[in-house]
């Protein structure tokens, strides 16, 4: 059986972001990207399946703009067999991104889709879900474990009291949490054979997609800041201050 | 013009965050709705109806909702969408789970993790781990939100709404529940306990958590929770996780032991009322947003903060 991999390209996780001083939105330019790592965790889980005999391909999905082929290279280079991408300078909500990966799903038919539970810029944790219903699959999100089977998936997901599992019906969509695995680093000789796998080209508009953002971004801003407060030299004067100062005791 | 706030509970009892997401839904300027699905839930149906600002509560019970699996939950509030302006639930693992996927049948666009009411469609949410605020309005007809809770009030009791029984929705059959681990504690839940103390790596071991930490959390009362780090290693279970990724709280008292303060930590954290840092490393980033810090070594500082608090009459 195929699996699809959707991978996003993002500020790499250790990059203190800036917002822009006109409060446009965030400083992107000369800023470190690197592939999402819930997405990197989804590719790892994917190749794993494959080297178990249970998968026969993997294909990575991303959407994104020209550079996002570098995303699907690193993805190649970890284990997948080939890579599409769905080439966009605009920014694309997750709704489109879920609309985008529907008509992917239908042209590769995958009968599982390993993701990111959430893209580490937006934060908004939508897109496999949303995928799921669109296509009227089953989900598996916030995954700890999963164990395939013939027909079904077993998915055991992270909510907020502890662990819960899902048994779901194959074709099915699984979004990925921390745990689920540690993923690989690519090896160079991986690195130089996945510049050999093959890398196709698409658009929103040549699969039919309107990507037109249906949220209006009005402003972007700093936090409100924080300020360090005191050093205190003993655990009594620590205590004392939370009783009396702070009155939090 | 009416809002349909999805409800957070165990069938027996409604959870916190439903007060909170209310206080969310009400600042939405309409009349408010409550959506409790279970099973045997009637007891939370009527903790909904007793909620200050609650015109009615929807009890749609039925065995399909027992577990609060995704693919029939989604297909019920769709059939209960049609008189509705707004859908809006908590920022739960279980409303995460569901909403996106009520939006995407609706074909809307899913306002995630709100932290401020700006006006009925415009709303402000934190991207980049916290790092930026974006307000942003949402064009699509019906809006479907979900609710940082640790950003608003929980609603109080005072209203006495009546309950309404509604029919479930067709099961779309793809999904069966398997089973659960669910920690059962005395102790608080993380998101609405008012003093949190989590650890981080440094404390080595889940023996250290539970010989450090523990007692203190027991003398104060407090919920206990961990560092992406202490999780990952085993030190602690996956739901203590405090973090972007985790659970974002936002306690009277947050005391952070051994835990260095990467971003992704102190966008979970940094709304707490007072801050206490414990750490060996003066120079880690936690200080910079702690209120009160204390340089040293933690297995030092423990068992005299816990010496201490019970001369403070704790």
């Amino acid at each position: 059986m195929k699996l699809l991999v959707p991978v996003k390209r993002v500020v790499d996780f250790n990059v203190k972001i800036r917002v822009k001083p006109d409060g446009s939105g965030v400083e992107l330019a000369n800023v470190k990207m690197s592939m999402n790592p819930f997405d990197e965790i989804a590719v790892e889980e994917a190749v794993r399946l494959k080297e178990q005999g249970k998968v026969t391909e993997v294909v990575a999905v991303s959407v994104g703009p020209a550079q996002a082929a570098e995303t699907l290279r690193t993805a190649l280079a970890m284990g997948a067999d080939r890579g599409i991408l769905v080439k966009t300078d605009a920014t694309v909500e997750p709704l489109a991104v879920a609309k985008i990966l529907k008509k992917v799903v239908e042209q590769e038919s995958p009968q599982l889709v390993i993701m990111g539970k959430q893209a580490i810029d937006d934060d908004s944790n939508q897109t496999g879900q949303m995928l799921a219903a669109l296509l009227g699959w089953p989900q598996g999100t916030f995954a700890f474990k999963v164990s395939l089977n013939a027909g079904t998936i077993d998915v055991t997901r992270e909510v907020d009291g502890g662990l819960q599992t899902v048994g779901l019906k194959l074709p099915a969509i699984v979004t990925t949490d921390l745990r689920l695995n540690e993923p690989r680093y690519a090896s160079l000789p991986n690195i130089m054979k996945a510049k050999k796998k093959p890398l196709d080209e698409t658009t929103p508009e040549a699969l039919g997609v309107d990507v037109a953002p249906r949220l209006k971004v009005l402003k972007t801003a700093e936090p409100g800041g924080r300020k360090a407060g005191v050093k205190v030299g003993s655990v009594a004067e620590l205590v004392n201050k939370l009783k009396t100062e702070a009155g939090v005791l | 013009m009416t809002t349909l706030l999805i409800a957070e509970h165990d069938n027996a009892h409604l959870k916190d965050a439903t007060n909170k997401a209310l206080s969310a839904a009400a600042a939405l300027g309409a009349p408010v709705h409550v959506l409790v699905a279970g099973a045997n839930a009637k007891a939370a149906a009527d903790a909904a109806a007793k909620l200050s600002g609650v015109e009615k509560v929807l009890l749609a019970d039925n065995a399909a909702y027992q577990h609060q699996l995704a693919e029939p939950l989604a297909a019920l509030i769709v059939s209960l969408a049609g008189p509705y302006d707004a859908i809006v639930a908590p920022a739960t693992t279980t409303a995460k789970n569901v909403l996106p996927r009520v939006a995407a049948l609706l074909d809307v666009m899913q306002v995630s993790d709100i932290t401020k009411v700006v006006s009925a469609d415009t709303f402000e949410r934190p991207i980049y781990a916290g790092n930026a605020i974006q307000t942003v309005q949402a064009t699509d007809g019906k809006k479907v939100i979900t609710v940082r809770t640790a950003s608003f009030p929980a609603a109080a009791e005072g209203g006495s709404a009546p309950v309404e029984s509604v029919a479930p929705a067709a099961d779309p059959q793809v999904s069966t529940f398997k089973g659960e681990e669910i920690a059962v504690s005395d102790r608080p839940e993380l998101t609405s306990a008012k003093i949190i103390i989590s650890g981080g790596r440094s404390l080595g071991s889940a023996e250290n958590f539970a010989k450090y930490i523990e007692p203190i959390a027991d003398k104060l009362g407090a919920a206990m929770g961990a560092s992406r780090a202490a999780v990952d290693a085993g030190y602690a279970p996956n739901d203590w996780q405090v973090g972007q990724t985790g659970k974002v709280v936002a306690p009277d008292l947050y005391i952070a032991v051994g835990i260095s303060g990467a971003i992704q930590h102190l966008a979970g954290m940094k709304d707490s009322k007072v801050i206490v840092a414990i750490n060996k490393d003066e120079e880690a980033p936690i200080f910079q947003v702690a209120d009160y810090g204390l340089v040293g070594d933690l297995f030092t500082i423990l068992p005299e903060l816990q010496e201490e608090l019970t001369k403070a009459g704790r």
